[in-house]
């Protein structure tokens, strides 16, 4: 069974944000609606996002290293935020693994977004129901789309291209392949959610080895 | 965790209708069993409309958690996997079973008697639902223990017994004693049981930590950025923003307003014979499980929080 997913490459994501916005430009400008953004100008913004990109001080100066670390649903192969669902708006897609909400039937009841360890999903304050990273599903299934074209936006976006697009169960595919021979590792494993999405860990050479 | 005042006043209401429908149906139990004299039929009346009425406004409650509550009839859907899903359709058999035992005890006859077994499986079905809808989260872990499922059972019973005070004080003086009786005993468990919650979760050590968050091993980490200057709503639904001091502060109110001033307005009460020390017995309990309520929502400490620690 096929299982869409996001391997992120640490070794050389440097933080510059592209997939956050460019997520954020796709995902508000489909049919589903906006990505709201509460006061964007103002002293005191918020909004909806799909992705952020963190920044981690690992070690103790002068022996540290800065950690860019993008964070977006992870599409877990037992997702904890689907049974919980009392609608069944949030579902996992059979057919390619992808965990999505549908919006028509959300109560916005915050439910899904408390058995989710990651904090991956945001209720949209404008549209009233939970929203969550869709790994681009309405741009990776268009056919009308050039094939090198059908990937998340993100993906398309990075510059330094950290972040692989595949079908994780395929032992063929570039991210299985990346996942296997570089280390590739799930977030909080210890509450067997089993992401699907995976990060490599660095590879530090030198007097700063001790990251990991 | 955010406390959403919602899901505090609906769960405290409801477990205190759920708590008066017990007090009445036994009351009028024991008395059947030990062949004494019945409880007066307008208390049971009473009673059990009014457990029916609070289980009600605390459904009404419910729908200001919503986003869209237009949609809450959808909430049905899922009994096979969501708890909240089976909550949905419990709650509103309980009113109904209520209102229906409400109903054969005023028609007369031998209804009640079954209706009255149907309200209480109902009853406790819904006990198992709420509790179950906090306790499955395994990440959550001050709600996932079996102790979430006792405390939801033994403060809801509690109150719906100190409301059954009241009520008696008006409507059956002769079940006063009883009831007083069995609101101290309740109490009393419920004490114990809160305490041994809140022994529990003191102790408590977190299975997420910031290394395995990121996946790095380093046992110095430190974020320097959550990646936005902003809010959003992780920063708003997980994060209560109360100071340590106020959270304290609420522990020792409830401590004193659940458990320690009703037991002393009831044992007062009844030596003294006062009926107004016994009636703002109940007032001043559901007060104090309104503060127990927002801090055990307070108190979960959600893994997802390790992701948002500095601004910038």
């Amino acid at each position: 069974m096929k299982q869409l997913a996001l391997v992120i490459d640490l070794n050389v994501c440097v933080g510059c944000h592209a997939c956050v916005t460019s997520c954020k430009e796709w995902n508000t400008s489909g049919s589903a609606g906006p990505l709201s953004d509460q006061n964007p100008y103002g002293a005191d913004p918020s909004g909806t996002f799909f992705n952020r990109v963190q920044t981690y001080e690992i070690g103790v100066f002068p022996d540290t290293q800065t950690l860019h670390f993008p964070k977006s649903c992870l599409h877990c192969e037992d997702p904890p935020c689907v049974p919980v669902c009392p609608t069944g708006a949030s579902y996992k897609r059979a057919e390619d693994g992808i965990v999505l909400v549908d919006y028509d039937k959300c109560i916005g009841c915050n439910y899904c977004a408390w058995a989710c360890p990651y904090g991956a999903r945001e209720l949209d304050e404008h549209k009233k129901v939970m929203t969550k990273c869709t790994l681009c599903v309405d741009r990776i299934t268009d056919q009308s789309r050039a094939e090198a074209e059908r990937k998340p936006a993100c993906v398309m976006a990075c510059p330094t291209n950290a972040r692989l697009f595949g079908d994780v169960h395929d032992p063929e595919s570039e991210v299985a392949r990346a996942i296997r021979e570089r280390g590739g590792y799930a977030l909080m494993p210890e509450w067997e959610t089993r992401p699907a999405n995976q990060y490599l860990p660095r590879r530090v050479s030198g007097s700063s080895a001790d990251g990991k | 965790m955010r406390p959403a005042f919602s899901v505090v006043i609906f769960t405290t209401l409801t477990g205190a209708g759920q708590g008066l429908f017990l007090a009445v149906y036994f009351t009028e139990l024991v008395a059947l069993w030990s062949n004494a004299v019945l409880p007066p039929a307008i208390f049971v009346t009473a009673g059990a409309a009014m457990a029916a009425g609070l289980a009600l406004l605390g459904l009404a409650a419910s729908f200001f958690h919503l986003g869209q509550p237009g949609r809450a009839w959808r909430a049905a859907a899922m009994w096979r996997t969501s708890w909240l899903s089976r909550e949905v359709i419990v709650l509103p058999l309980f009113i109904a079973l209520c209102a229906a035992y409400t109903a054969a005890h005023h028609l007369g006859g031998t209804g009640f008697a079954w209706t009255g077994v149907f309200a209480l499986l109902a009853c406790a079905a819904l006990f198992l639902c709420t509790a179950k809808i906090y306790m499955c989260l395994k990440f959550l872990q001050e709600w996932a223990s079996p102790l979430t499922l006792l405390n939801f059972v033994l403060l809801g019973t509690a109150s719906g017994c100190t409301l059954a005070v009241s009520l008696a004080l008006a409507l059956a003086p002769q079940m006063l004693n009883a009831l007083c009786g069995a609101s101290m005993v309740m109490t009393l468990a419920a004490l114990g049981a809160r305490a041994a919650s809140l022994a529990r979760n003191a102790r408590l050590r977190p299975k997420s930590s910031l290394q395995s968050a990121i996946g790095v091993a380093n046992p110095r980490i430190r974020q320097t950025s959550q990646g936005f200057t902003g809010r959003s709503f992780n920063t708003r639904e997980f994060f209560h923003g109360a100071t340590p001091q106020k959270v304290r502060a609420v522990k020792w109110s409830f401590l004193l307003l659940v458990f320690l001033f009703p037991v002393v307005l009831i044992a007062v009460g009844m030596l003294a014979d006062s009926p107004s020390l016994l009636s703002i017995a109940f007032p001043v309990q559901y007060f104090g499980l309104l503060a127990e309520r927002w801090y055990f929502f307070a108190q979960a400490n959600h893994p997802q929080n390790i992701y948002y620690q500095a601004m910038a």
